[in-house]
């Protein structure tokens, strides 16, 4: 990863210090073990904050909301779709935007690390191969592809469909994945296994919104939970309030969900909200052959009408 | 202040009796974390656990609370007329708790029970619960209690505190409440002369271990405008997604809303709690929102409890150091960080702020 740090601060030096972008928006180092803080850099001085490995896991994207600046952003694949999402829904223009590319290898789960060790994690360190992890009176050393964020295990773009510069050479892309094996094993559930699924998934939920304010499609001004003017779902922890805030706000990013695991990873209590943006993924695979943000030219299946649409009643 | 030594052999069969007189609260594993709980007939809290991934102000506090019940319905002769719920307010206790976290009861107390405004809910909750507390010999690399006004065997708030040691736990009694907690569980055998001295040591040992520290010497004389305009903020807020990971988390935060829910004619007052850090928090109805930006938020959030806390009850900080919102921030803001800029500033390093 030290070679993509570098890259990074080399290609962010040259932008700030030729003013083709106003500011650089990457990841600085974080004050606990597996956790990188989002920041920017204005000045070709302070590129030295900028780095890179495998804790980088919360979407950029999400930070270049209603921004003004000529913006050098650094993605890796994930982000990068979720960019071109952005473009296609107007939220950014494609001028305003110098994509510094990552291909990515994954990012570590840092639950996944802690429940592999006894006691608390210290220092954590990765190679290629390895995550290697020390703790008070411990050291153990993991296997990287182990200890990956699920989404990054499944991943088949890891190269940014989009950018304008690359930190390296492309990643070789993953074969062969089975990418939807969870979601098959809910769809098999009868009704009652599936209620029962769900409100035990959701029964920790602390309504933080950690999850929907993590992902860089929840760009409303107002979201449907926090309207008042009339008011759709309570506020309390009633669990059917809790489901209603989960099954839409999954529907509202059906189409556009790059499943990069920002929002799961942002959970302060472990919840896996993914499971249904994935069903909803699997599902826009499936009938409309679609994958959200591979490119700028088509719209998401659900904001597009086509006249061949082979289901009558949209006719 | 009396010690009686539990054997640890002991500590089921008195548990199992205190549960005549108490409801029982207690950490239990939820998998990767402990949260509070009920402690149903039989099952013990697990003190093998360093913090609750929630606080435990929540035992006192609920997330959501039922405040009143009415009807809409006009054929009913208490139409429109708001009515108590019954609620349990028997005794209760809480087995384990740490003591950053009863430390941060005193805290919320400030906001629930002044001599103004007396919260009903929350002082009939705090009321009917006793603490019995358990010392940390192992502190996290997040822990900073004991620069923060609390410390891994700080009592305040604690009616018992629990210090392991070996086979046994030595039980300080700090209260009344603890008193009468220790004879409904059937321990009263005195620890020997030496016990006081023994929890002195293991204190020591365990503040020893506390790696982080903040300081908050100069926060108070701070110009409170100047922080309010400090460079820093920005950079400070950037990654701040705006959850409520960090409020919910926290056992000193204490802001909530009220609604009202109807289903057909019948309806409830409900308190849930809220955050400083949601956009709704400060919207007025004229539709104006006086922070109506991520950056005036987290400003808001460190203002208040490094700054108006600190000035309005010139006893500290409004944290006791419990570590959670530097964990579990999805984004890395650490408060730790945060106060070193608010205690350091000065308007002389304003420029170094906006470079750095
Ligand atoms: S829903 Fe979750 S996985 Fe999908 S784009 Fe948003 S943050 Fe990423
Ligand atoms: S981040 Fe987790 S706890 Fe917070 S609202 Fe989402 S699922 Fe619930
Ligand atoms: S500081 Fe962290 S936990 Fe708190 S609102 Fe911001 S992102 Fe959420
Ligand atoms: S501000 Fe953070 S460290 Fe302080 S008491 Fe609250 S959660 Fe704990």
């Amino acid at each position: 990863m030290l070679e993509y740090t570098d890259k990074i601060r080399e290609i962010a030096a040259r932008l700030l210090k030729e003013g083709t972008v106003e500011m650089v928006i990457g990841f600085r180092k974080g004050t606990v073990p597996m956790m990188n803080e989002p920041c920017f850099v204005t000045d070709a001085g302070d590129v030295d904050r900028l780095i890179w490995d495998g804790n980088c896991g919360v979407n950029l994207a999400n930070y270049l909301m209603d921004r003004k600046e000529k913006i050098g952003i650094v993605a890796k694949g994930c982000d990068a779709r979720n960019i071109v999402t952005h473009i296609v829904e107007n939220k950014i223009d494609r001028d305003q935007l110098f994509i510094i590319g990552v291909p990515c290898t994954g990012m570590i789960d840092r639950r996944k690390v802690a429940a592999a060790v006894d006691g608390e994690i210290l220092e954590v360190s990765e190679d290629g191969h390895n995550v290697s992890v020390r703790g008070q009176g411990f050291e153990k050393v993991l296997n990287r592809q182990e200890v990956l964020q699920q989404n990054c295990s499944l991943c088949i773009h890891r190269n940014p469909v989009i950018s304008d510069e690359l930190v390296a050479e492309e990643v070789p892309e993953q074969q062969g994945v089975d990418r939807y094996a969870d979601v098959r094993r809910i769809e098999a559930m009868d009704p009652e296994e599936k209620w029962n699924f769900f409100d035990d998934l959701l029964s920790e939920c602390i309504r933080c919104y950690a999850c929907r304010n993590a992902c860089p499609l929840c760009y409303c001004p107002t979201c449907f939970v926090d309207e008042s003017r009339p008011q759709w779902v309570g506020k309390s922890q009633d669990p059917i309030d809790v489901r209603t805030f989960h099954f839409l706000r999954a529907y509202h990013c059906a189409g556009r969900c790059t499943d990069c695991g920002a929002c799961e990873r942002a959970c302060p209590v472990g919840i896996n909200m993914r499971v249904f943006t994935k069903k909803l993924e699997k599902d826009c695979l499936e009938k409309f052959g679609w994958e959200a943000g591979l490119t700028t030219d088509a719209r998401p299946p659900l904001d597009t009408f086509r006249p061949d649409d082979p289901d009558d009643f949209i006719k | 202040m009396k010690v009686i030594l539990i054997e640890k052999a002991q500590w089921e069969a008195g548990v199992e009796k205190a549960r005549d007189s108490y409801r029982l609260f207690g950490p239990v594993s939820q998998g990767p974390f402990h949260q509070f709980r009920p402690l149903a007939a039989g099952q013990l809290p697990d003190l093998d656990y360093s913090n609750t991934r929630m606080s435990a102000k929540e035992l006192v506090y609920p997330q959501s609370e039922k405040m009143f019940d009415y009807t809409l319905d006009k054929s009913q002769p208490d139409h429109h007329l708001l009515k108590e719920p019954q609620k349990d307010y028997s005794p209760r206790a809480v087995l384990g708790i740490r003591p950053c976290d009863a430390d941060a009861f005193g805290l919320v107390q400030r906001n629930f029970d002044t001599p103004d405004y007396k919260d009903p809910y929350w002082i009939r909750a705090r009321e009917a619960i006793t603490l019995v507390g358990y010392a940390c010999s192992a502190p996290c690399s997040t822990c900073f209690c004991t620069s923060a006004g609390s410390g891994p065997f700080s009592e305040s708030g604690l009616d018992v505190l629990l210090v392991a040691d070996g086979d046994n736990f030595l039980a300080r009694v700090i209260t009344e409440r603890g008193e009468k907690f220790m004879a409904a569980a059937g321990w009263d055998a005195a620890a020997g002369d030496d016990a006081d001295a023994r929890i002195e040591a293991l204190r020591a040992e365990a503040e020893s271990r506390i790696a982080s520290h903040i300081e908050t010497d100069n926060l108070r004389s701070q110009d409170t405008l100047s922080l309010h305009g400090a460079a820093f903020w920005e950079e400070v807020s950037f990654a701040c997604i705006n959850c409520g990971t960090c409020t919910y988390l926290c056992p000193t935060c204490w802001c909530f809303d009220i609604q009202d829910e109807n289903r057909g004619k019948q309806g409830m007052r409900i308190r849930n709690w809220d955050s400083c850090m949601f956009p709704l928090f400060t919207l007025h109805g004229s539709g104006h929102n006086p922070r109506g930006k991520k950056v005036q938020r987290v400003r808001q959030r460190f203002m208040h409890k490094l700054k108006y806390y600190v000035d309005k009850y010139e006893d500290g900080i409004q944290c006791v150091g419990c570590g959670r919102c530097v964990q579990h921030c999805p984004v890395n803001i650490d408060i730790r960080r945060v106060c070193e800029l608010m205690n350091s500033y000065g308007p002389s390093q304003d420029a170094c702020a906006v470079a750095s």
